[in-house]
């Protein structure tokens, strides 16, 4: 079952003191994510992942075109309680402590005072807020705003999770919490829409992406299979200048920093060249894999975008 | 719908309370103390009536200003800081967020009303050594000038669903200050010809009637209320405020937030 299908949306704005210049703000597209996914909307800032977020969540309207959300229409006000929300760099209500604001969010959703005593103490727990439970949301830090942000998203256990850019601003501390969030959400049978423009965190949540740019979708793909036809590159370091001229020998050019020697190698020469710097004169410092072709495939399609456009 | 209206009219008050926004009840507190000497000195007959029109415009003036100050931010102040979308992300529909705007603040203004009056009265008491029957005249007064704020703050949501704070402000006053003219205007109407009349009559019943609202001076001088003008204003108030709310939701539920 799909619990997300876009049909079409799109939106101009009309700008100028006239009104009479269009701007295209999304050109119409066609986008389906099921049930239990994590999808991540990938594209460089300003590609129009807000606004199709916005455009899906109500907050602005569409030129053309509609959507669908877990089967039903998505401007339906009871579609509303299935979803949660995490607007880009999220703003909350400053003067109310987290207890005071997911209380208030819990009770816009429906959820039962019962029901909020309970989940409120755990939610705030669970995202590392309880000892803030009585602190006033002014005296919070970026990070810690952005907690407050999931945990209202998720406080009425939707079924449909958007986050919009939900690491940025965020320390790499911040940023692994976020994501081990995520993907304990997803493992609970929620399906996750994030958009980002971090391909790093896309590899290691989405089960799919797509990538827009300038308005436009430039194409969809599975995270697994992007890998898997993944141009296999490694950076090997070692230490030993001696060993330079072997390992150019067979056709792999060396960056030499300090005593440090780094080579980019294909999968077919890596053997080789480990062999080599193993040996006496050397002594291998790392391996590890490099590139991947998430990022050949989101650079591929940015690149069409400007290549049409010129 | 009820309980969602609820929230949000709850969560206004209580920021308009974190806001400091009753501190206006110490300035008030502050004028009454500044001017009790004075009225003590003045002869017994006027100090009543004196205090009564010292207090209940002190009243009007602060309970206005915080109708169109805090009135024109309810709205705008949302869309700005984006507080608004995760509230709007919710089964919140736009015109319960509107309504949920409107009593939160006209509960503000209600409270702060309720604790300039019983100040008021204690004043009084502390002045005159009583408080008489002819006294109570001063709630329908201090019940009026409640109306004027339900007026003004429907007229404040609904500049603010559709411009800059600037500007509603602007209006609103504006509105506020014709209104205050309003029975000149139709007594104007009544006497003038062609064009001049048309537009007179139509804007003496475009702006809200405020001065319709102000009896201050009559309860100061124990002039007798009639039941009639309190069913007339109340009718006048509560239906002037659910056009301009309406308008509001209107304008608001197709508005495109940045």
């Amino acid at each position: 079952m799909a619990a997300l299908e876009i049909l079409g949306l799109e939106k101009t704005y009309t700008v100028g003191f006239w009104r009479k210049t269009k701007k295209i703000g999304l050109k119409p597209f066609h986008l389906e994510v099921q049930a239990g996914e994590v999808f991540g909307f990938l594209g460089p800032n300003g590609a129009g992942k807000t606004t199709t977020l916005k455009l899906l969540m109500g907050l602005t309207f569409p030129t053309a075109g509609s959507a669908r959300i877990l089967g039903r229409d998505w401007r339906d006000p009871a579609i509303r309680a299935r979803i949660g929300f995490l607007p880009e760099q999220p703003y909350f209500y400053d003067y109310l402590t987290p207890t005071e604001l997911l209380d208030y969010y819990g009770t816009l959703s429906g959820v039962s005072a019962a029901d909020r005593r309970i989940r409120i103490p755990k939610l705030l727990e669970r995202v590392g807020l309880a000892e803030h439970a009585r602190v006033q949301l002014r005296k919070f830090s970026k990070g810690m705003l952005q907690r407050v942000g999931i945990a209202q998203a998720v406080l009425h256990e939707p079924e449909v999770v958007f986050l919009d850019e939900p690491m940025s601003g965020l320390d790499p501390v911040g940023r692994r919490e976020v994501r081990e969030f995520i993907q304990a959400l997803n493992q609970e049978g929620k399906t996750v829409f994030f958009s980002t423009h971090i391909l790093a965190d896309a590899q290691a949540l989405c089960h799919r992406v797509s990538v827009l740019n300038r308005g436009e979708l430039r194409g969809v793909g599975v995270v697994a299979e992007l890998l898997g036809k993944a141009r296999k590159q490694f950076d090997v370091i070692w230490e030993g200048a001696a060993v330079i001229p072997k390992v150019e020998a067979i056709g792999v050019s060396c960056h030499v920093a300090g005593d440090t020697i780094r080579a980019t190698v294909e999968e077919a020469k890596l053997q080789d060249v480990l062999n080599i710097v193993r040996g006496p004169n050397a002594r291998l410092v790392s391996v590890n894999p490099v590139g991947g072709s998430l990022e050949e495939f989101f650079l591929e399609r940015v690149a069409q975008t400007a290549e049409v456009r010129r | 719908m009820t309980r969602r209206v609820g929230a949000v009219a709850f969560n206004t008050f209580r920021e308009a309370v974190r806001d400091r926004v009753l501190y206006n009840l110490i300035l008030f507190a502050l004028l009454l103390v500044a001017c009790a000497p004075l009225i003590s000195e003045i002869s017994v007959g006027v100090q009543r009536v004196l205090l009564i029109n010292l207090s209940l415009t002190a009243i009007s003036i602060f309970g206005t200003v915080i109708s169109i100050f805090v009135g024109i931010s309810l709205v705008s102040k949302e869309i700005e800081r984006k507080t608004l979308y995760p509230v709007l992300a919710r089964p919140v529909g736009r015109g319960e967020f509107i309504v949920g705007k409107y009593f939160g603040l006209a509960g503000t203004l209600a409270v702060n009303t309720l604790a300039m009056t019983v100040g008021f009265y204690l004043v009084l008491f502390l002045i005159m050594r009583n408080v008489t029957a002819a006294d109570t005249n001063v709630l329908i007064a201090v019940y009026f000038l409640l109306l004027q704020f339900l007026v003004v703050i429907g007229l404040a949501l609904l500049f603010s669903s559709f411009s800059s704070p600037l500007l509603s402000a602007l209006f609103t006053l504006a509105l506020f200050v014709a209104g205050s003219f309003a029975q000149d205007l139709r007594g104007f109407a009544g006497s003038a010809h062609g064009v001049a009349r048309w537009f007179s009559w139509s804007a003496s019943y475009i702006v809200p009637n405020v001065d319709r609202l102000n009896v201050i001076t009559r309860v100061a001088h124990d002039e007798k209320i009639s039941a009639a003008l309190v069913g007339y204003n109340t009718v006048y108030a509560l239906l002037y405020s659910c056009v301009a709310v309406s308008g509001a939701m209107l304008i608001f539920s197709r508005r495109n937030l940045k």
